[in-house]
């Protein structure tokens, strides 16, 4: 038996050096170590043996047992580093596939932009003052020195309702005078706002081209409002909508509703002035229409225009996100297809 | 407006690049939106940028002036004819041409007085003249009907000036010999002006140099407006009747007797092409000329006709406006038919013209007019506007009256005209001018404080700056105890007076003093209050709220149709209950803001609902998705019968519709279509990011929704909107054939006045819940949401957590009912619950949940 035990063991270590994987580990522990394994079985058959060899037997018996057991503790651990190897070998993917898509919300681009003109604006005390879309005829022109007939109403091609002197604004202006009359107090408190809203305009609809758009129309009113401050107002917002660099101009220009006016450009944050197409090879983008409130409109918002001044501006959200991201065609905004909307 | 250097070189001296002046101008609001050049290269200016223009440059050794000196004929060809030109070479070079403007010289032998034409020798390079499209082409020597050629005499077009020619370009003697560069002789750059309403002053190339001078600092040459009249006089000959001084302030006549109507001469056709005019001949031409020239629009009559008209007597010419039924035969050989508010030129016998804008078709000038009638008038520039946009006509006279031009110009325009008339096609000019001008307007006076300037602009600029400037622009001006007395040139009309017109110097002072010259300031007023502007940020976070809820916001059109909006409810409409009547204004087609001008037919009215646009929306996307979450905030408008204006309100809409999750190349997800659930989360989702505590849902009535799948949300009794699956006869009359689309309108001011802003924040405890199922049988009308409540009250303060998990009908459930199983949560803040507690609480709800609902243990 003894013998035999001998042979058991040369061939449990002979076994053990081809084991592989943990499997065929557990199937060689269970052969030689197991319950009904081999080494057992020599164990539970000691009895057959003459009482005088039992005992170099058992010794014999269990040195071989903690000699596989050694051998088997040995095998696990190289065992398990290879299996450990083989499965990050296999468990490899690749890394360039795309992440699976997660279902994400999103703000139009409009909103984007307002949302950074508000912020600015907030920052520098203009606050957000709404008014309506359907406007009297007096609110959108007359009040605001535009008279009936007068060539000025060419500059805004507009939408008529059915209801004799009610239209749709052309502009944002209107909310001037809705915002001089209600937080002026009769003239006597100082304003700083700005009026974002949609606007109309009866215009071909092209790339170039809307019959609706956004406009944020900026107004101070106060006792000392000088057309110096309305250049550095729009200085320091321009550092903050285009980089600590901006430059702008002054172009003189005609609204009727401000004296002077001017139309104001930012230096092409795209080529640094260099001329490019977005700036049309100008070197300048046109971003704002500007200018000091005419007297005429200060008094229709209750103000006395020889102790009272103030600047407005206007500017258009839209615009300013195509030249921002280089879209080519503003009917994208309102035309809210998903692979447009998906990119901001 | 196109204004050509050389013309305007001709009343202001001008010593910087054009590109400069462009520059100058625009800054002066002058808009220059481009330039176009002829023959000269492009300049560069330090810090001025143009795009780079790819005209023709005239090469300066190959492009030169010629002089024709003899026209051969061709001893080949008819249409073909041999140029002797002068180059300024030691020879005269023999040319082949077929320009049949110098026909009329074949074999005429040597000319008496040169022709003065272009000349391009070989190798010089021009645009192809007989191209269709815009080709350059190099000068090569080849043949033509056997005589050789090498050089050519040119055209218009192919010298890349104008494109509408009749042969060669022929030139008034330029005073400078053969072979001089073109360059030098008829290089220029047309300025295209962009002019904004207030620079009525500025539709001439006269107007413009007035600008320009007092940009550069340099005096006006103003062209002559003397007449040499040695006829008999003008009194007696014609008459004058103004009947509304006030539409018609000024009306002025020139008589030119005994002249030829003639082609007019080449240095003035020149011009006129060059700003877009046709010639026609030299009185049509001078009318034209001087319009553009000085801004003053004039009309010719022919004399006789009207003398033949008033049955030889004195002609009286009548401004007036229509009687009823008149009629007028236009130049444009259109018959109009005369409004009331039309200011007519008449006589006795009836209309000549549509006052300041278009001439009638009997009395013009034709060939054989010899005595021309010439008037200059002042019309007042609203009427004439409206008048042009009711009769659809738009012409050079008329855009000029409509801008404005100032009744002082009438005078000058009338005696320039007819003395340029006189030199161009002969005759006498009749002494005098008959003029009326009944109410004579004063040149605009402005006291301006000189204080004024520094309170408005924030500049400092010296007293002498401001007389300067002043000066340059012809005001006249003194200062007398610090308050500036000005007087406006008469030919200005935007001066006003008072504070107006304080405002119209300073920015007069301001743009010539230049705005680059301006400092950048600080506002140094007060602060006004600064406010919490609730409602927007409130709108701000529900656009974040739906964002985070995986939501894309959409912005849409404004404007719909009553037709469309319609079919967002069942047509013809199904028979509905009385709650229904909650959604008549929204169907209500008299309370549409609709307009009086749509631009298409398909926007014509302002919307009632954000629905039409989301589906649209949704229409659109679904070509290239299938999975679409959108939602949009944005006004609906309602007219009112009790008020001008109508109601506007903000909404909030939404739109959900494909596979509850995006799907990518995973493809291990595969996804159930969204339902009624998804939206119902998402706008629970809504109500908790915002605060808004105490919603309730029931049933809803809204017509555009499946009356089975759709609920009303209720907060604080109010209805503040609908949601659900859209009704699928609407779906079937909007073409929607994918999933099922899932849409929401809800009242956005309202839900946010419901926002509760100090919301309270629970207690975080430790205490171990016990947690417990329960499942319960009733009858299947029992809504969830009464089930919930009555667990709820029934739990009372110890039921902390109640989660539905389970809905659940058929075997072995009896038909009519349904099995609702929820989780219920028990815990105290203060102490570990025993099992005795919980089994009472859990006990008490089991025996209401039966008395109140009916509801039993499933088994
Ligand atoms: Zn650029």
């Amino acid at each position: 038996m003894l013998q035999e035990l001998e042979t058991i063991y040369k061939e449990a270590l002979e076994a053990i050096a081809s084991v592989r994987d943990s499997e065929a580990l557990r199937a060689w522990e269970r052969t030689y170590l197991g319950e009904k394994g081999s080494v057992y079985g020599m164990l539970r058959s000691i009895g057959k043996l003459p009482k005088e060899e039992r005992a170099d037997f058992g010794k014999r018996a269990n040195e071989v047992k903690e000699a596989l057991l050694a051998a088997m503790t040995e095998r696990e651990k190289l065992v398990s580093a290879a299996e450990l190897a083989r499965d990050l070998e296999e468990g490899q993917i690749d890394v360039t596939l795309p992440g699976r898509p997660h279902p994400t919300g999103g703000l139009h681009p409009s909103t984007h932009t307002l949302r950074e003109l508000y912020r600015i604006w907030g920052d520098m005390g203009f606050q957000v003052y709404r008014s309506r879309d359907v406007e009297d005829d007096e609110t959108n022109f007359t009040l605001l020195n535009i008279p009936e007939h007068h060539p000025a109403r060419d500059m805004w091609d507009t939408f008529h309702t059915t209801t004799p002197g009610v239209i749709l604004r052309t502009h944002t202006s209107p909310g001037q005078i809705h915002a001089m009359r209600e937080l002026g107090d009769e003239g006597n408190e100082p304003i700083r706002v700005i009026l974002p809203g949609m606007c109309y305009r009866y215009e071909q609809v092209t790339a170039r081209s809307e019959m609706q758009f956004h406009q944020l129309e900026g107004l101070a009113v106060g006792r000392n409002i000088r057309m110096s401050d309305l250049r550095g107002t729009i200085t320091e917002f321009a550092r903050r909508f285009y980089g600590p660099k901006a430059k702008i101009r002054f172009r003189s220009s005609y609204f009727p509703f401000t004296e002077p006016s001017v139309e104001v450009d930012v230096e092409c944050f795209l080529c640094g002035g260099e001329g490019c197409r977005v700036c049309k090879y100008s070197g300048w983008i046109e971003i704002a229409g500007a200018g000091m409130v005419h007297p005429t409109v200060l008094q229709n918002g209750g103000y006395d225009p020889t102790q009272w001044s103030g600047f407005a501006f206007g500017m258009g959200p839209e615009r300013m996100t195509m030249n921002k991201h280089d879209i080519r065609d503003i009917r994208y905004f309102w035309n809210n297809d998903l692979r447009f909307l998906e990119q901001f | 407006m196109l204004v050509p250097l050389s013309w305007l070189k001709e009343f202001v001296e001008i010593d910087i690049p054009p590109e400069l002046l462009a520059e100058r101008l625009t800054l002066a609001g002058l808009e220059v939106g481009s330039l176009t050049y002829i023959g000269i290269p492009q300049g560069k200016v330090e810090g001025v940028r143009f795009p780079k223009s790819d005209h023709l440059v005239w090469d300066r050794e190959k492009i030169v002036l010629g002089a024709i000196r003899e026209v051969k004929p061709h001893p080949d060809a008819d249409r073909l004819v041999l140029a002797m030109v002068d180059y300024g070479g030691t020879e005269l070079e023999q040319t082949v041409t077929g320009a049949p403007n110098l026909f009329e010289y074949r074999g005429k032998g040597p000319l008496e007085k040169p022709l003065w034409t272009a000349f391009a020798k070989e190798g010089a390079e021009v645009w192809d003249g007989h191209s269709e499209t815009l080709q350059r082409m190099i000068l090569k020597e080849k043949k033509l009907r056997g005589i050789p050629n090498r050089c050519m005499v040119c055209s218009e077009k192919e010298l890349g000036i104008y494109e509408d020619h009749e042969g060669i370009i022929l030139l008034d003697d330029p005073g400078k010999p053969a072979g001089t560069p073109l360059q030098d002789v008829l290089g220029d750059v047309l300025f295209n002006i962009e002019l904004t309403p207030n620079l009525a002053r500025c539709y001439s190339i006269l107007g413009v140099a007035r600008e320009v001078a007092a940009l550069l600092g340099k005096p006006v040459r103003y062209p002559s407006f003397e007449m040499v009249a040695e006829g008999s006089t003008i009194e007696g000959e014609v008459a004058i009747e103004i009947q509304e001084p006030e539409l018609n302030p000024r009306f002025t006549l020139t008589l030119l007797r005994n002249t030829k109507i003639q082609p007019a001469p080449r240095w003035m056709q020149y011009r006129l092409r060059l700003v877009g005019q046709r010639p026609i001949n030299n009185i049509v031409d001078v009318t034209n000329y001087i319009t553009f020239e000085i801004g003053q629009p004039l009309h010719a009559f022919d004399y006789d006709k009207l003398k033949a008209r008033a049955g030889k007597k004195t002609p009286t010419i009548i401004t007036r406006l229509p009687k009823p039924g008149e009629t007028l035969d236009t130049l444009d050989e259109k018959t109009r038919e005369l409004e009331p508010h039309n200011i007519l030129v008449c006589d006795t016998q009836g209309v000549l013209s549509l006052g300041g804008v278009i001439g009638g078709a009997e009395t013009e000038i034709s060939d054989s007019t010899t005595n021309v009638l010439l008037e200059a008038a002042n019309w007042n520039f609203i009427n004439i506007r409206r008048t042009m946009q009711s009769q659809k006509v738009n012409t050079d006279a008329g855009l000029r009256f409509s801008r404005g031009v100032h009744p002082s110009q009438s005078i000058l325009g009338v005696k320039r005209g007819i003395e340029l008339m006189r030199q161009t096609g002969g005759g006498s000019i009749a002494q005098g001018v008959i003029d009326q001008y009944p109410r004579p307007v004063q040149p605009a006076q402005v006291d301006l404080p000189i204080k004024e300037i520094k309170r408005l602009l924030g500049i400092e600029i010296s007293i002498e700056q401001i007389l300067d400037i002043l000066w340059w622009l012809e005001f006249k001006a003194e200062v007398k105890n610090d308050v500036l007395h000005v007087i406006a040139p008469e030919y200005r009309m935007d001066i006003g007076s008072g504070v107006v017109g304080r405002a119209d110097l300073i920015e007069e002072i301001a743009r010539i003093y230049g705005y680059d010259r301006m400092y950048d300031t600080i506002i140094a007023d007060e602060m006004p209050p600064q406010w919490a502007n609730t409602a927007l940020e409130r709108e701000e976070r529900a656009r974040d709220v739906l964002v985070a809820l995986g939501l894309r916001e959409t912005i849409s059109y404004r404007l719909t149709t009553p037709e469309r909006e319609a079919a967002l409810t069942p047509q013809p409409p199904l028979p509905r209950g009385e709650e229904e009547r909650d959604h008549d204004r929204l169907w209500d087609a008299g309370s549409y803001v609709e307009l009086a001008n749509p631009l298409t037919p398909d926007r014509a009215a302002m919307r009632h609902t954000l629905l039409g646009s989301l589906i649209d929306n949704a229409l659109t996307n679904q070509r290239t998705v299938t999975r679409q979450q959108l939602f949009e905030i944005g006004q609906v408008y309602f007219k009112r019968e009790d008020a001008k204006l109508p109601d506007e309100y903000r909404r909030l809409g939404l739109l959900i519709t494909g596979a509850r999750r995006a799907t990518g190349w995973t493809q291990d997800e595969p996804d159930a279509p969204v339902d009624f659930f998804d939206l119902k989360a998402m706008v629970e989702g809504l109500l908790n990011g915002l605060h808004i505590q105490n919603a309730q849902y029931r049933r809803s009535s809204h017509p555009s929704l499946h009356p089975g799948r759709s609920a009303s949300v209720f907060v604080n009794g109010q209805h503040l909107g609908d949601f659900g699956e859209l009704h699928p006869v609407v779906a079937r009359q909007i073409e929607w054939e994918s999933a099922p689309l899932y849409v929401g309108e809800f009242d956005l001011d309202g839900l946010l006045a419901d926002v509760n802003a100090n919301y309270p924040v629970k207690a975080l405890t430790n205490t171990p819940p016990v947690l417990q199922d329960i499942a319960l049988v009733m009858n299947d009308e029992v809504e969830a949401a009464r089930v919930e409540a009555v667990i709820r009250k029934a739990g009372g303060d110890l039921l902390k957590g109640l989660t539905l998990f389970d809905v659940y009908r058929g075997d072995p459930i009896p038909e009519g009912h349904k099995s609702l199983a929820y989780s219920l949560v028990y815990r105290a803040d203060d102490r570990t619950l025993t099992d005795k507690e919980v089994a009472t609480v859990h006990q008490k709800i089991v025996k209401t949940v039966e008395r109140e609902l009916g509801a039993k243990l499933r088994a």
